[in-house]
């Protein structure tokens, strides 16, 4: 007589069902999800519980190592099926934008405080600096970034910077260059630093803030300072409150590491992570516009009226997305 | 490449999530250098990509119908999007798996078990930015990247960022930064196959005749390596075979002269029945050492 054991009949039983979940998951890999008719989705989540429950029950009655190890990885892959992601990337960005980008702003209030805090006291420091000694001006800006503008240039130099005239092609390139020049760079590095401990991504901040201070000030010394204003905030309103965002990201990140809380560090870098991203990938966002209205805007207008009105714009605007967006009703 | 996961549990590094449901699921992390097998053709297909975009603007440009500048703004604007889309997409439209990570059959799921979201995704990608790209381009020319740094701060700075992108090295889930940041982990693809129960297809007819204290002399650990031996395939399995019976024979003191392999199916299915039996009564027998009953 062959023995029957109670886990031999207990898999006999239940095998079909198991080939069934193993053929819907099969496809769907290969395929997606799209892959399978309605009746079949349907008909995946009972059996993925159904081989769920199988392993539990195998688990402590089996020892048939095979057995286990197939319905293991079957529960697993119908698993990352069912729990995977299931959303379109267009209706993620649609929440992104309408929810989750001005909640978690209003969440990271403080640190976005701070990181102003911390670039308009880098802007005042490089002003004040550099006009008391028009030499240190050197010391803030990289010579790749003053592109020739610096103590020693005239005035007229200064000024045809704020107002020349490019061709589509350079403004294209202007744009895509605005993309890898150093704020899109600052931005992503501001929040990866952040796994340091945050103090570079308040460094980071800080040095962008001083640049910043140091041209106002060489400006400034040349009476252009009105027009250098009218020049950089258009876009600037956008760029800066960007890289703002990214240093209140790095500064949460920083938090998480030093000052875990209740939580185990790795697990507060975690949750702390996923929602500081998400000011970084909104920051990236506005990075974009604010490429557009440098690349574009700033080479066509050049009246200094219509450039501050524009800037005044863009700060209502963004004010206004940032402090209502994504309110419960 | 499939031999080092399936070398029984010793060289593979397992990770639990717990699902929804409630149930522990095991599964594999994947190792670094299948990580950086799909870093590689990831940036091969994006590099392709580019290619296929750039060769008609190459032609236009010979053509003379556009200028330099626009082509390089073009290249420059294709490859940042490229590099940044790329990932994110596909990782959320095919479940946590690249092109890369699709032929290496690794994939990305939440560290905890629950479902791999948007932010996730989108997180442990923008950090790849600054955990290999910012190394490699110091690495490259790391006399413009520091500019007037002294030698030995330049040295630290370099140290720093490779140690940034090293990180999967360190720990035993290769978690990086990306990894950290988003609370994921790369796993490999489960698929095992489902092979025939041994204890039925096979059972052969023939006196039972095993007493309690024979089936006695082992424990779930023997059980599961007779089992492996039993399904596996290859030139020596016969004499392994011949080998582990005599020993067995000799340790429970079996006179039977059948063939090794049809005694080793009878006695798998009757050490499983006997060790399963106990399990009932939540007995667990792990080995032959383990006297606990």
């Amino acid at each position: 007589m062959p023995l029957t054991l109670k886990s031999a009949a207990f898999r006999a039983e239940r095998e079909a069902s198991w080939r069934e979940l193993e053929e819907l998951v099969r496809r769907a890999e290969r395929r997606g999800v799209r892959a399978l008719t309605g009746a079949e989705l349907a008909r995946l989540p009972p059996l993925y519980r159904a081989a769920v429950s199988s392993l539990s029950v195998a688990r402590a009655i089996s020892l048939d190592r095979n057995a286990l190890r197939y319905l293991e990885s079957l529960c697993a892959r119908a698993y990352l099926l069912v729990y995977g992601t299931r959303r379109h990337l267009r209706e993620a960005a649609d929440d992104f934008f309408r929810r989750r980008f001005p909640v978690a702003l209003r969440a990271h209030g403080w640190h976005v405080l701070l990181a102003s805090l911390l670039l308009a006291g880098g802007i005042l420091t490089g002003f004040a600096m550099v006009l008391r000694d028009p030499d240190r001006f050197y010391a803030f800006v990289s010579p790749a970034m003053a592109q020739g503008r610096g103590p020693t240039a005239s005035t007229e130099a200064l000024r045809d910077v704020l107002y020349s005239r490019k061709g589509a092609a350079e403004m294209l390139n202007t744009f895509a260059m605005f993309l890898f020049s150093h704020n899109a760079q600052v931005g992503l590095l501001a929040f990866a630093a952040g796994f340091a401990g945050g103090v570079p991504s308040a460094l980071l901040v800080f040095g962008n803030g001083l640049a910043l201070g140091a041209f106002a000030a060489l400006y400034a010394s040349r009476g252009l300072s009105l027009e250098l204003w009218a020049w950089l905030l258009p876009h600037g309103v956008t760029e800066l409150s960007a890289v703002v965002l990214c240093g209140a990201a790095g500064l949460a990140l920083g938090q998480a590491l030093v000052f875990p809380g209740r939580r185990d560090r790795l697990s507060a870098l975690a949750a702390r992570g996923r929602e500081a991203a998400v000011l970084v990938v909104g920051a990236v966002a506005m990075l974009f516009v604010a490429a557009l209205v440098e690349g574009i805007f700033r080479q066509l207008v050049h009246s200094v009226a219509a450039r501050y009105a524009v800037a005044g714009a863009f700060a209502f605007g963004w004010a206004l997305y940032f402090s209502l967006a994504g309110r419960r009703r | 490449m499939s031999s080092a996961h399936d070398a029984g549990g010793l060289t593979e590094r397992r990770h639990e999530i717990l699902t929804p449901e409630g149930v522990p699921l095991q599964l594999t992390v994947a190792a670094a250098g299948d990580r950086l097998g799909a870093l590689l053709l990831d940036q091969l297909f994006i590099g392709l990509g580019v290619l296929a975009l750039g060769i008609p603007l190459l032609w236009l440009l010979v053509r003379g119908v556009v200028v330099p500048d626009l082509v390089a703004a073009a290249f420059v604007l294709g490859i940042f999007l490229a590099r940044n889309v790329y990932y994110p997409f596909f990782e959320l439209s095919w479940q946590g798996q690249t092109p890369g990570k699709r032929l290496l059959k690794i994939r990305v799921v939440d560290r905890h078990g629950g479902s791999l979201r948007a932010e996730a995704v989108v997180a442990r990608n923008l950090t790849r930015e600054v955990e290999i790209f910012l190394p490699l381009a110091a690495v490259s020319g790391a006399g413009s990247f520091f500019p007037g740094a002294p030698g030995l701060a330049r040295l630290l700075a370099l140290a720093w960022l490779l140690l940034f992108g090293l990180l999967p090295l360190f720990n035993k889930d290769r978690l990086r930064v990306g990894d950290l940041l988003a609370g994921t982990i790369v796993v490999l693809q489960p698929e095992p196959i489902l092979l025939p129960d041994l204890s039925t297809g096979a059972a052969p007819p023939g006196e039972e005749g095993f007493t309690a204290a024979q089936l006695d002399a082992y424990g779930v650990y023997e059980l599961q390596v007779l089992e492996d031996l039993l399904r596996g395939s290859g030139p020596g399995r016969q004499e392994t075979l011949e080998a582990v019976a005599s020993k067995i024979r000799a340790r429970i003191g079996w006179e039977g002269r059948e063939p090794a392999e049809a005694f080793l199916r009878r006695y798998y299915a009757a050490l499983r029945g006997r060790l399963e039996g106990r399990l009932l009564f939540g007995k667990r027998r792990a080995d032959k050492h383990d006297q606990a009953d």
